[in-house]
């Protein structure tokens, strides 16, 4: 696999293969020692258009476990304020020659522009309302942790799915794993032709009990100003997930940052069913393995340094 | 009136040719047989016999197994021209023109500053009678400056030469300022010429509101934003009983709207563009805004069937390009953010061919007559091969296969929706107002030969 670009172009097995990888370096996270020398003298670029907390410092930190020299560009005080082009500020990276372009943009389709710009390998961290694929990665890592399978697991993604990039390659992956998907959220809020991605619809939270797994998505104000719901409180009312709706069998996802007592009760947060802060951990490790086999692993590995297996060393332990 | 006479064409040698035993296709004029087709001082002088012509002072092109089909007229072309010559001017987009065909074209007015006042048409008629290889109408705004709010002063744009009028780019949003322009058409005469759609509905859209639009996470245009609109003002023009004429129609039920108008009455004709008759939404899936991003979207199968169904019973007229001329860095962004429009004049006759009559879809015939079926809703005379009148003939190898872009383009930008497509269908020569405006120059070589 050269590029990372979406969930749609990776298959059950390349996701399973990324995920048994980020077991591994779930392993290395646990020694006092937390970086492997995979990537030494190789560079990765971060390149964010729009901001991010846990997606860049994770991809930023993964790229360090691996020994990666790491830049990191944000748009907001650099030459993009200049009027520089997306393509010319891709020219202008490429020129230090980096291994990989981790880039988040507002629109959809830039990261796979992108690869068409660069020799460098590329990975989607979030295209526009369009993927977002090392996230789906993520949660799916989190979910087999969990439950050890996702075949014929019933999930609901509860939100606003018609501006989250989450919400399609989250629907995506789970679907590609064996899981049954349901979107729901306010009719305005779901995109019209969403179930040929191959999942059910609905409007309320009726029949939310059969779901073992509810993810809930952001739900921004700014959507109060355009009309796609009425306000906060009647969404609140409709599609909030509290302790009264998750019931003690149900695992309750989050892609964060979450807005408290608007899709999500504090309560329904700080439950025992809560994985928000596992998925914050599984998304550096199922990061370092995307860096790996894009740059290390599979048949395009060729550049993998000599005498380095297909598993990681940490470094200081004899290879 | 010709086009030669009604339009404005930079005046050149008269026509003198003999197309010895082409194949000749007027389905308008009843003509479908092999002649040899004698233009002279610019007009056809006969269909003689095939082999039998005197080609005395005529230049003669054997143009046995060719096809001679009255040149095609598009009715709606963007020059770009004033303010955004970089992308096409009268000149380069006369000359795309020619190559594709046609033998005249009508000019839209949202160029910058848009076409608003009689010294605007005066300037750009002076500019096609000094370097425009085919004839070329242009159209002026309705509203002034296109901002939607007053109506131009009409009939001095009619009397300047506007050849009708339209906000294209942009729909008449209010419908009052719609309702007066067609009361006052009943005074200055001209048609109008509607790009219609709902802002309100289409907003931020990106493409064609449906499954594919749902899968990319991509705002959708839906086809309602359409429809609607060209209902509003099918009512209107016939509470007014004035005239308008549909711009690339897309959606299957703005094709149904157009068919219930015309069987009511209502005086009303429409057309098609050659990328939505060939292509579909799905093609969005690639991202490509080059090749696949423009208004009115791409839209589905059941759309693209309606609008072949649409051409077949007479709902719509014409086939019209909506060639949008762009420069590559309006197109080297990502989708959302990309230039809408692509190019079209080239490969209109060659793209409907290879997709829509080589597979049995329509007849070589209609598509003929849809080519030329752009000029009689601007009043202006459908090109004819018929004996005595002007000379508008376009010359075309239907067996020629050629790879789109391969050898450049005659428009000076490149975001042909056909860019890489190998197309069977080639126009070889285009006689437009009795002048020869184009030759293939691998042809003619082969003429001289």
């Amino acid at each position: 696999m050269k590029h990372l670009l979406s969930i749609e172009q990776l298959t059950r097995e390349e996701i399973e293969a990324i995920l048994d990888r980020a077991e591994s370096f779930a392993e290395v996270g646990r020694r006092d020692i937390k970086k492997v020398p995979t990537l030494r003298g190789r560079t990765v670029v971060s390149l964010f258009y729009e901001s991010s907390t846990r997606t860049s410092s994770s991809f930023d930190l993964a790229a360090k476990r691996l020994s990666a020299d790491v830049v990191s560009v944000k748009a907001a005080g650099s030459s993009v304020e200049k009027g520089e082009s997306l393509k010319d500020t891709i020219a202008t990276l490429s020129a230090y020659d980096p291994a990989a372009i981790v880039i988040r943009h507002p629109y959809a389709g830039a990261a796979q522009m992108v690869a068409g710009w660069t020799p460098a390998s590329v990975v989607n961290a979030g295209d526009g309302k369009h993927e977002h694929p090392s996230q789906a990665l993520l949660d799916v890592y989190t979910l087999r942790r969990r439950l050890g399978s996702l075949d014929g697991i019933k999930i609901w993604i509860v939100g606003d799915v018609l501006h989250s990039r989450v919400a399609r390659s989250n629907l995506i992956a789970f679907a590609r794993m064996g899981a049954e998907v349901t979107v729901c959220g306010p009719p305005t809020l779901i995109p019209r032709g969403i179930e040929e991605l191959g999942c059910d619809v609905s409007y309320t939270l009726d029949g939310i009990e059969e779901a073992e797994v509810i993810y809930a998505l952001r739900m921004q104000k700014e959507r109060m100003s355009e009309s796609f719901v009425p306000s906060l409180r009647e969404y609140a009312a409709n599609f909030q997930i509290d302790t009264r709706r998750l019931n003690p069998r149900q695992l309750l996802m989050h892609p964060g940052p979450v807005n408290r007592g608007v899709e999500l009760s504090g309560e329904a947060i700080d439950s025992p069913q809560s994985l928000i802060t596992e998925q914050v951990a599984a998304g550096l490790v199922v990061r370092m393995a995307i860096l790996y086999e894009l740059l290390a692993g599979g048949e395009g590995g060729a550049t993998v340094s000599e005498g380095e297996t297909s598993r990681p060393t940490p470094i200081g332990t004899p290879a | 009136m010709s086009l030669g006479e009604a339009l404005d064409v930079r005046s050149g040698p008269e026509a003198s040719l003999v197309l010895r035993r082409a194949t000749v296709l007027d389905p308008v004029a009843g003509i479908d047989a092999t002649h040899d087709v004698v233009v002279r001082e610019g007009k056809i002088a006969a269909l003689a016999a095939p082999g039998e012509a005197d080609a005395e002072g005529a230049e003669i092109v054997e143009a046995e197994g060719l096809h001679a089909f009255p040149a095609f007229f598009d009715p709606h072309v963007h020059l770009r021209t004033p303010g955004q010559e970089h992308k096409e001017d009268v000149e380069t987009g006369t000359r795309s023109a020619a190559a594709g065909g046609y033998c005249g074209i009508l000019a839209m007015a949202n160029t910058q500053p848009p076409v608003s006042t009689a010294a605007d048409v005066s300037a750009l008629r002076e500019q096609a009678r000094a370097g425009a290889s085919v004839p070329v109408g242009f159209l002026a705004t309705v509203s002034k400056d296109m901002e939607g709010a007053e109506l131009t002063e009409m009939v001095e744009l009619r009397e300047a030469g506007a050849v009708g009028f339209s906000d294209d780019g942009l729909p008449i949003t209010d419908a009052g300022l719609m309702r007066r322009a067609l009361q006052y058409q009943h005074l200055c005469g001209g048609n109008i010429a509607l790009h219609e759609e709902d802002p309100q509905l289409s907003r931020d859209g990106a493409m064609h509101e449906g499954a594919v639009s749902a899968a990319l996470g991509l705002a959708g245009v839906p086809s309602v934003s359409e429809s609607t609109m060209v209902a509003r003002d099918a009512a209107l023009a016939g509470y007014e009983r004035a005239r308008i004429h549909v711009q690339h129609l897309s959606a299957a039920e703005s094709v149904e709207v157009v068919r219930a108008a015309k069987a009511a009455g209502v005086q009303i004709s429409a057309e098609a563009s050659p990328h939505h008759l060939c292509l579909t939404d799905e093609v969005v899936r690639s991202l490509d805004p080059h090749r696949h991003k423009m208004n009115p979207p791409l839209r589905e199968e059941r759309d693209r069937l309606a609008l072949i169904e649409g051409l077949r019973d007479g709902t719509i007229e014409c086939i019209a390009t909506d060639h949008a001329p762009h420069q590559p860095e309006e197109k080297d962004v990502p989708f959302e953010q990309a230039a809408m429009g692509v190019t079209g004049l080239e490969t209109a006759f060659a793209a409907l061919h290879t997709e829509l009559v080589l597979p049995g879809v329509i007849d070589l015939a209609l598509l003929v007559e849809r080519m030329a079926g752009g000029a009689e809703p601007f009043d202006l005379q459908r090109p004819s091969l018929a004996p005595g009148s002007e000379a508008n003939v376009a010359l075309c190898d239907l067996g020629a296969e050629w790879t789109v872009g391969e050898d450049g383009y005659e428009s000076r930008s490149a975001n042909s929706w056909c860019a890489g497509r190998t197309l069977t269908g080639r126009v070889l020569m285009t006689v437009a107002a009795g002048q020869v405006a184009f030759r293939l120059r691998s042809f003619s070589l082969g003429v001289a030969a």
